[in-house]
């Protein structure tokens, strides 16, 4: 139990996908104008890395790893089966909500089909793989490391409410000091690099 | 060595056929149909996504008209030729409504109009106005930096040699962006069919907008004297009431600082932009 703990901790605060690895940027910056947009994006975000993350393990473990289905080394294919097979998951959710939950199919919109190029969810899949996590591990990961998106996407998209309401200089407005913000949320969450030994 | 090649298309091409096939049965037995009338409707609409109806673009437009939440009356770039076609592909009967387009409300251009300093910032009108007012001496007047150009959807706005917004009528698709973007409250629609324009929005009186502008209303009355259902006076400024607008140019012609301004619908705009 300790030790997923210790994972989601991890993956949230020390080594936040956004804030210390830079994954994730583009949405990150892209949908942080205001916090319904950006709850809608955290909750897809969620549960597309965590499905995604077992996904990705399973066909990694019984495709591409030589222990697998095939019997050869065919872990070189790993990111473009990644794309692919995180492009077709997405796609098949969306095609369920779709059907089953058309309000949150509505509430999600398109981030979810924008999810499927976000490099924070292939980072995952491919970070499970190196770290060498076995299943519970990666979902717990592929989890922590969503939660962590979403805590620095909320964080940042409220200081940027904040910000625009506090009407900066011309030269400052928008994009400018949205990435200042961004910078120095990052220097903030540095702060937690001494928290846990990963 | 080509073993590995034959193997990564085998497998790659093989989970990708995988994940059609699931894809596509998934679809076959979960997917939902969009209402093919939506479709139809958004072939009716011309496409331009200009959100004029209040909608995000046509297909949005389109879903709300099918579902019967919105008359089919909204689509400003289609006019009544779409509104009727529309009404028919639906079996309603729509209200027509005469085509609108954006005029810029000001005449006093850099030859006519006196400034007050000269502004070097960025391009932008709604910039310039933070500026101390902007840089025109008159506190109404069109600023010319083309804010309103830039957010048209089909470059309908020119910004002549003078410095003035002009809308080229026959382009016009009565979206109403320019008429949010001017800082000045400048533009406005007007129907297509109204013939003369009062070119002013200064509100001072009459010396007072003739030391900063020498095309500014300066509240002589003599247009709402001799057209009173036409013109009217909004305190020292001619306001065209468009409900019933000018048809007379000698009443225009009566106007000492010319700023009555034939400038209709479709037909001509070359005398307008001279």
């Amino acid at each position: 139990m300790e030790k997923y703990i210790l994972l989601i901790l991890g993956a949230v605060l020390v080594n936040n996908f956004v804030l210390t690895r830079f994954l994730g940027i583009c949405p990150f910056l892209g949908v942080s104008k205001n916090i319904p947009t950006a709850l809608g994006m955290c909750v897809a975000v969620i549960f597309v890395m965590t499905c995604g993350s077992a996904v990705t393990w399973t066909v990694s473990r019984f495709l591409l790893e030589p222990a697998g289905l095939f019997g050869i080394d065919l872990t070189y294919l790993q990111t473009i089966v990644f794309i692919l097979v995180i492009a077709a998951f997405v796609q098949v959710v969306e095609i369920f909500l779709r059907k089953f939950s058309p309000q949150l199919y509505q509430a999600l919109g398109i981030f979810l089909p924008l999810i499927t190029t976000n490099c924070a969810v292939l980072g995952v899949a491919v970070l499970n793989i190196q770290k060498q996590y076995n299943l519970p591990e990666a979902v717990v990961f592929g989890f922590g490391a969503a939660v962590g998106f979403s805590l620095a996407l909320l964080i940042f998209t409220g200081l940027r409410e904040k910000i625009a309401r506090a009407q900066p200089p011309k030269a400052f407005q928008g994009p400018a000091l949205a990435l200042v913000t961004a910078g120095l949320l990052s220097l903030a969450f540095m702060g937690f690099a001494a928290l846990i030994k990963m | 060595m080509s073993s590995e090649i034959v193997n990564a298309v085998a497998v790659l091409g093989g989970l990708g056929v995988f994940c059609g096939g699931i894809l596509g049965v998934v679809s076959r037995f979960f997917g939902v149909k969009e209402d093919p009338r939506v479709e139809a409707v958004l072939g009716l609409l011309p496409g331009i996504n200009c959100g004029a109806c209040g909608f995000a673009g046509c297909a949005d437009y389109a879903r709300a008209i099918v579902m019967q939440k919105a008359p089919p009356n909204m689509c400003a770039p289609g006019g009544n030729a779409v509104v009727e076609a529309l009404a028919g592909f639906l079996g309603v009967k729509a209200e027509l409504r005469e085509r609108q387009v954006a005029i810029v409300l000001c005449h006093g251009g850099r030859q006519e109009a006196r400034r007050k300093f000269a502004y070097n910032g960025v391009a932008d009108c709604a910039a310039a106005a933070l500026v101390a007012g902007g840089d025109k001496a008159c506190a109404y007047g069109c600023l010319g930096l083309g804010s309103c150009a830039r957010v048209c959807p089909v470059n309908a706005v020119e910004i002549t040699a003078n410095g003035l917004a002009v809308v080229h009528p026959e382009l016009c698709i009565g979206c109403g962006k320019c008429v949010k973007a001017c800082p000045r409250q400048l533009i406005r629609l007007v129907p297509e069919s109204a013939e003369f324009h009062i070119l002013c929005r200064n509100k001072d009186r009459g010396p007072a907008v003739r030391k900063v502008c020498s095309v500014g209303c300066i509240g002589c009355t003599l247009c709402a004297k001799a057209a009173p259902d036409a013109c009217k006076m909004e305190g020292a400024l001619a306001v065209m009431d468009y409900v019933k607008p000018l048809a007379d140019a000698a009443v225009a012609a009566k106007c000492p600082q010319k700023i009555i301004v034939r400038r209709s619908g479709r037909r001509e705009e070359a005398s307008a932009c001279a």
